[in-house]
């Protein structure tokens, strides 16, 4: 076979499964972006690098599969790393390939030249500048191994222009990159395990993104179910457990609910599968669960012991390893455990006040949700907003539920939204948004306008960096300082002139039948919802405090 | 403690920079970094030298073994081992005191590798601890320019 080495990407991109990629052309990728004439993967032109990579993040969570972007040289690199960073924290498989200038002209600050590769290091799992067009064969399949291989990650491929060019000949394509084997468990140290559950009187899950990663939903449910024990996701675990399961006892840590940290404060044996301890969700470490005992279960080895030494820690696939814990396992009814955490939910609940009111947060997050089908998939951009998504909003099933965990990227949401939207057509994406966060990447309603994304924006609009407002007002003796938008977008407006339907509940005279009449239109749509700026996200854990040490939240102040 | 860690690597483009990267982004702190080829050109070794307390080494040793272009990590300090390092000093002479360096020299097995009317270079290879104690005798004639190698290691048998 005898093509240019844009050619080959392409046909290694189109072997490896990829149908769609995001991105913007630049001098440094022209090769790659006419070879596409030549592909069957279609090409969306996004506003902004980043929302390329944030595109391909919004395809790759809700597939689990690994999704590519593509970016220019110098700022269409720079641009894109934020994107790549977020897909680094919250292990996402993202390919992003990039252009570089001619191999000839690296080193020499050409136009358009940057260190991709130096600056690419530490945010991704693994990276590669090219420097022969036959280096691709094993690059473009390696990248890929890598990127699904153990926990996810993003990976970057810079390419230089001219290696793009190069005509290379060879035999035969290589095969696809496939995950590696996931590492192996010693069967003793799941006996081990199930021993520890077995003794354990008040066992607490406490589930992490490993379990979505890793396919581990029912196996969860199998064990949690068997031994009765209560389950606890983190933020990126949402949606390993359905909301109406009578385990399921919600988020963790500085946003979850008063009884469910209580649960964590008194457990004697913690199982945390497919987490790392983050301090969101343990508040201060030294003081998480100080009565138990952990096991800790994740397929990166690195995590065991990293915050907190675990009684047990294992290596592995964590389905893998629930599933071989499962037999191992008591059937075990723990009545007065389950009485007590009965007892301590039923006390300190999640307090969502004003959620009969269409124009609170609760009130819009719980009726958008009561209005939408089960399969519609929710992203969220970051601060107050995505915190009461995470705490009101009835997820069901992995893959539901698309936000930035670990970076905490304002800007996530749109772009993220429409990525699901493309893999998923059928399905209604919606994005939960603040006014903080969506002007950080407002450019791309053109890109949801272009495809007819069936994206739907709400937008929780309290002309406030809310989150920020909010630490201010308790931790900074109410000294606001920055937090607050004095010009106020008329993002309604705004939206329309992407060419973009849009509605103001504050201009509605029947604000649940717009909401409803928005929501069910096809294509992209624009919700703008006033809600009271002094609303805070409640409780709260102070942050590197312990959790048992939560502010607010309480249920009395709901009446 | 101090820990010296063996890891070998592959020989490509950049693996210094990931290696160096998470130690820096981790903020962990290397002592001492020597990295060549090994008896197969497309492997290197860098023996790295860190001190911490067992949690940080072992976190250490986890992310090593977590890169992509890691092939194996050895950690020495639990294993009997061999350390060298080489050390060149350039000392300022006098006719006077020559003699008395050359005698210091010699008690240490290091070598002159250079000699001018107003200095020495001596070359010294050992362990940490030989040299820091030739060190600590050239202290008393000045030391113009010191230039170390950074540890090296390999197991017994």
């Amino acid at each position: 076979m005898n093509m240019t080495g844009a050619e080959l990407i392409m046909r290694l991109l189109e072997r490896q499964g990829i149908t769609t990629i995001a991105g913007i052309p630049g001098g440094a990728n022209l090769p790659m972006y006419d070879a596409f004439h030549t592909s069957s993967i279609q090409h969306i032109l996004v506003r902004h690098e980043q929302a390329a990579g944030f595109m391909a993040q919004g395809m790759a969570r809700t597939t689990g599969l690994p999704a590519v972007c593509f970016a220019t040289s110098g700022p269409g690199a720079t641009n894109i790393l934020t994107a790549i960073a977020d897909a680094k924290l919250d292990s996402v498989p993202v390919i992003c390939i990039t252009g570089q200038v001619p191999t000839g002209l690296i080193g020499s600050d050409a136009f358009q030249e940057i260190d991709t590769y130096g600056l690419t290091v530490p945010i991704t799992k693994h990276n590669y500048l090219v420097r022969t067009v036959e280096e691709l064969l094993t690059v473009i399949p390696d990248a890929f191994r890598i990127a699904m291989s153990g926990r996810p990650g993003p990976v970057v491929i810079d390419v230089p222009k001219d290696v793009q060019s190069a005509r290379i000949e060879f035999d035969a394509y290589p095969e696809p990159g496939a995950p590696d084997a996931p590492p192996r468990f010693s069967h003793d140290d799941i006996f081990r395990a199930a021993g520890l559950i077995n003794a354990s009187e008040k066992p607490v899950i406490y589930a992490g993104a490993g379990i979505i990663g890793s396919n581990a939903a029912p196996a969860l449910h199998a064990l949690a179910e068997k031994a009765s024990i209560p389950v606890a996701c983190t933020l990126l675990g949402l949606g390993s457990m359905p909301d109406s399961h009578p385990l399921y006892l919600g988020m963790l840590g500085m946003h979850g609910s008063r009884g469910t940290n209580m649960i964590m404060e008194e457990c004697d044996l913690v199982i945390a599968l497919g987490v790392r301890f983050d301090d969101r969700a343990t508040g201060k470490a030294a003081e998480f669960c100080p009565k138990a005992h952990i096991i800790h279960i994740d397929i990166d080895r690195s995590e065991l012991g990293k915050i907190k030494l675990p009684m047990l820690g294992i290596e592995a696939d964590v389905r893998l390893a629930i599933e071989a814990l499962l037999p191992e396992v008591g059937a075990d009814k723990r009545s007065d455990w389950t009485a007590r955490t009965t007892e301590l939910r039923e006390a300190h609940p999640m307090a969502m006040p004003g959620a009969d009111d269409l124009l609170t947060p609760y009130g819009i997050i719980r009726q958008t949700a009561a209005m939408l089908d089960d399969d519609a998939i929710i992203s969220t951009d970051v601060g107050q907003h995505q915190m009461w998504t995470a705490q009101a909003y009835p997820f069901t099933y992995p893959r539901q539920w698309l936000t930035s965990g670990g970076l905490g990227t304002m800007g996530f949401g749109l772009p993220t939204a429409i990525g699901a939207a493309v893999a998923f057509p059928e399905r209604t994406s919606v994005c939960f948004s603040g006014d903080g966060s969506i002007l950080m990447n407002i450019q791309e309603l053109a890109t949801a306008v272009e495809i007819n994304a069936n994206v739907k924006i709400v937008l929780l609009n309290n002309g406030h960096l809310g989150l920020v407002r909010q630490q201010q007002e308790l931790f900074y003796g109410a000294r606001y300082m920055a937090s607050r938008f004095e010009a106020r977008p008329d993002f309604a407006t705004i939206a329309r002139g992407f060419g973009m339907a849009a509605c103001d509940l504050a201009n509605e005279a029947n604000p649940a039948e717009a909401l409803a009449a928005a929501l069910r239109q096809p294509g992209p749509c624009f919700i703008n919802v006033p809600i009271a700026e002094e609303d805070c996200v409640f409780p709260m854990v102070p942050p590197g405090a312990a959790n048992h040490t939560m502010i607010g939240g309480e249920t009395h102040a709901t009446a | 403690m101090e820990h010296v860690i063996s890891v070998l690597v592959e020989n490509r483009f950049g693996v210094l920079s990931h290696i160096s990267g998470m130690f820096s982004g981790r903020g962990f702190n290397i002592d001492s970094l020597a990295v060549g080829e090994t008896e197969d050109p497309s492997v290197s070794r860098m023996t790295i030298v860190v001190h911490g307390d067992d949690q940080v080494v072992a976190q250490i040793l986890k992310q090593l073994n977590r890169q992509v272009n890691v092939i194996q990590v050895e950690d020495l300090a639990g294993r009997e081992h061999v350390e060298r390092e080489l050390m060149l000093i350039k000392i300022p002479v006098t006719a006077k005191n020559r003699g008395e360096l050359l005698e210091v020299a010699s008690i240490f097995r290091a070598r002159v590798v250079d000699v001018q009317e107003e200095s020495l270079t001596i070359e010294a290879v050992g362990s940490g601890e030989k040299l820091e104690a030739l060190l600590r005798m050239c202290k008393k004639f000045g030391i113009r320019e010191l230039v170390r190698t950074g540890r090296i290691g390999i197991s017994r048998g």
